[in-house]
């Protein structure tokens, strides 16, 4: 099997299992509870904290755990303007955002927000001079995703939350969970308040995730219940998920040290490799995130590559995977400029740090022949 | 450009005479410890002062943990480069900038030159050094009197040393150069403060805890364990005795009158801390009382319940208010864990109306319903003690689940 589809989930990491199974098992006491068994989990709940507080270099208490990206998205974006709402209803983001902020901010203008979409460049950045026109005596709030998830191109949060640092009232939440132990970012010195991330994206299980809150930064919560997360999320803690997530946390990160280089280079191999083949158009920018590479294969619809890959034990995706289900070209592609053709043809391939060389030659060769069979049949 | 090293003064060692060397020796290893999960940081002394060499670890990380360091009066990030009057003045100029960032206000230049092979005079230096800044930055100008920022230069045999920024250390005197105290440790906001206060004296801390289950829960106890725990980060590793005080608490509630419950009960803690400290070889006690602040701790009250012992009774605390209490154990990380709310045992069993000026006559008399001997001496000996370690994230026992 090859599986290039890191984007749209990771396989939990062997050790990340046995931990879950280990804390499902024998640490099974709720952590509220007042007995032995609920303060050890409570314990372990702690230190999970402790240790992604650690890694992330954040302090324990701005660690949320959440049940995911789009969990945390939404209690950052609502929650903020919920709360802010009387200081100001202006809120801004990028059209190439992930579903769940985007889908957020829709709803949000529903309620009476008013939303400054800014658009990406042909290369899928926003920059700092496009937030700074953007900016308004109401906003509250800047969101932004830190790497796109479809393409890959990397929006400069450090430059952004400098600018955010000249108007202290106007909060800067991140979307990182594409680039958390893909793409280094310094949450101090990007100013950030919030920042999302999700375990399945980094070799952790599913229904599990953090949200990054500055110290002294204020929610709305989503849901109303118990007291756990400091008020923030209610509900009985997930521990065992926790854990196994903290776990694949670390181990990604460790891996980010000694194999972001090898990542690059398998990707840009992959580029120029694809990039030779006629017919194949090359969609993420040159500055990309390690991990992503997208292209298109002009005339042939996605799916069909996608299917014709599956049946050589190859996994790849067309767009992101939450939207991949309706026959729509990528909205991302449309907003970095390219027409319909390009935007209607896009196949992401996503890595991780454990795919190979050979890997990526075994799904050159697949792939070569496969868009040679397929075009030759539309073509015809 | 980045410090590479970190200079450290500790004034008031200089006033120990002879004791000045086991001091120096001390505060040495106190600060070697605190750094020692600095991969790459030596630390050194010399005439009078010492030096940590980074070796590349972070500044402000290493700067960070010296604050814990009690005996340190200052210390300041320094610059080191070799003796070339361009690398020099470039130091400068960066330090300089990293003690002004906004580059508005005034400075002046000092330098000492004990290495007198070096070319160019300490008055010269001055100059050459501060133009090199002036001509350099936007709107500092000089100020010789009162300085914004002093870039102090030394020109010695192996280097030249510069430094801008001073920072205030925590004072006090190095831990383990003053004795053995024995700390009761409560669950409350002000006990690990006068444990801090007592460590900033030098003293090398045990604790003891009085735990009365199954109507204080294991919680509380655990709580009063991550007390402790952050306590090592200022003393190192220290010994928790935690009382067995059911039986004597339940003996009290059963033989003595509501409105000297709470009397008692405090006079019989002081006994089984007196016990305690003989059997450990502590020389004191420290407790965390504040004059006036509740029903125990009246001059009435000190004053009947301090009558069962002899040993001195430190009270690091005895005259501060409760906000200025509260700010110290914000700042050592205390705070957060003291206010989470488990009940300890000074407040199960207790009566609605606790005397707050108690009759010592009259304590004496109840008292004489209780076995007092056999209640101090079952509870010491059944004392459970344990070491606390400085604090690792992760657990012995959650090791292999991270």
């Amino acid at each position: 099997m090859i599986y290039f589809d890191n984007s749209a989930t990771t396989k939990p990491y062997k050790e990340v299992v046995e931990t879950y199974i280990k804390v499902a098992e024998d640490y099974f006491g709720n952590p509220s509870s007042l007995h032995p068994l609920g303060k050890v989990a409570e314990r372990l709940l702690t230190q999970a904290r402790e240790l992604a507080a650690n890694l992330l270099h954040v302090k324990p208490q701005e660690i949320i755990f959440t049940s995911g990206g789009t969990e945390g998205n939404n209690l950052a974006i609502k929650g903020t303007a919920r709360l802010l709402s009387k200081r100001g209803k202006h809120l801004i983001t990028s059209s190439m955002e992930h579903a769940s902020s985007l889908e957020a901010f829709q709803q949000l203008e529903k309620e009476g927000f008013q939303v400054t979409y800014l658009k990406p460049d042909k290369n899928g950045i926003i920059n700092m001079e496009q937030v700074e026109a953007a900016i308004r005596n109401e906003t509250i709030l800047v969101s932004l995703i830190h790497v796109n998830n479809e393409v890959g191109s990397i929006v400069p949060i450090e430059a952004i939350g400098e600018l955010l640092s000249h108007h202290p009232k106007i909060l800067f939440h991140v979307d990182s969970v594409q680039g958390i132990s893909k793409v280094p970012l310094n949450l101090h010195k990007g100013k950030v308040d919030f920042c999302t991330l999700s375990a399945h994206k980094f070799h952790g299980m599913k229904g599990n995730g953090i949200l990054f809150v500055r110290d002294g930064v204020r929610l709305t919560p989503l849901f109303s219940g118990g007291s756990q997360e400091r008020g923030n999320r209610a509900g009985t803690e997930n521990v065992a998920g926790v854990v196994a997530m903290v776990k694949a946390l670390r181990l990604s990160m460790e891996a980010s040290k000694t194999e972001l280089t090898k990542l690059t280079e398998l990707n840009e191999w992959l580029k120029q490799k694809c990039e030779s083949i006629t017919g194949v158009m090359i969609n993420s920018p040159t500055k990309r995130s390690p991990h992503i590479l997208n292209l298109s294969v002009l005339g042939v619809k996605p799916e069909v590559i996608v299917q014709s890959l599956g049946e050589h034990d190859i996994y790849v995706s067309t767009k992101s995977a939450c939207s991949s289900k309706q026959a729509e070209p990528s909205r991302v592609l449309l907003e970095m400029g390219y027409d319909e053709n390009r935007a209607s043809t896009a196949i992401r391939l996503s890595f991780t740090f454990e795919n190979t060389m050979e890997e990526a030659q075994a799904f050159l060769s697949v792939f070569t022949k496969i868009v040679e069979e397929l075009k030759k049949v539309v073509e015809k | 450009m980045n410090y590479n090293h970190i200079l450290i003064r500790y004034n008031e060692l200089a006033l120990k005479g002879k004791n000045r060397k086991d001091f120096e020796r001390k505060l040495l290893e106190n600060i070697k410890f605190a750094l020692q999960n600095f991969s790459g940081v030596k630390v050194n002394r010399s005439f009078g002062r010492m030096f940590v060499e980074l070796n590349g670890a972070d500044e402000s990380a290493v700067s960070e943990r010296l604050q814990d360091v009690f005996g340190i009066h200052s210390f300041s990030p320094a610059l080191k480069v070799e003796l070339n009057q361009e690398k020099i003045d470039a130091a400068a100029l960066w330090a300089m900038k990293d003690a002004l960032p906004n580059e508005d206000g005034t400075f002046k230049v000092t330098v000492k030159r004990p290495n007198k092979n070096y070319p160019i005079g300490s008055q010269q230096l001055n100059y050459d050094i501060g133009s090199h800044i002036l001509r350099n930055t936007k709107d500092i100008t000089v100020n010789v009197h009162h300085p914004d920022v002093e870039v102090k230069v030394e020109i010695r045999e192996e280097a030249a040393y510069i430094t801008c920024k001073n920072v205030k250390g925590p004072g006090g005197l190095p831990i383990r150069t003053a004795g053995k105290v024995l700390l009761m440790l409560s669950g409350g906001i002000d006990s690990p403060v006068a444990g801090y206060l007592a460590l900033k004296r030098g003293v090398l801390l045990e604790a003891i805890h009085f735990h009365s289950p199954p109507f204080t829960n294991e919680r509380a106890r655990q709580k009063v364990e991550d007390l402790a725990r952050v306590l090592t980060r200022y003393g190192g590793s220290m010994k928790l005795h935690v009382v067995p005080f059911t039986d004597a608490q339940k003996e009290i509630h059963k033989q003595i009158p509501d409105s000297y419950e709470m009397t008692i009960m405090r006079r019989m803690m002081l006994r089984i801390a007196e016990a305690a400290a003989k059997k450990y070889e502590a020389l004191a006690i420290v407790n965390g009382e504040s004059l006036g602040q509740v029903a125990s701790q009246t001059l009435d009250s000190m004053h009947t319940i301090n009558e069962v012992t002899s040993i001195p009774i430190l009270r690091p605390l005895i005259t501060t208010d409760k906000l200025d209490v509260i700010e110290v154990a914000k700042k050592i990380g205390t705070y957060d864990l003291s206010i989470l709310p488990f009940e300890d045992c000074c407040t199960i069993f207790l009566p609605p109306n606790s005397k707050t000026k108690p009759n010592l006559e009259k304590a004496k008399l109840y008292e004489k319903e209780l076995d007092i001997d056999h209640l101090v001496k079952d509870a010491v000996d059944r004392i459970e003690s344990i070491k606390i370690t400085p604090k690792t994230i992760i657990e012995e026992e959650f090791n292999n689940l991270f």
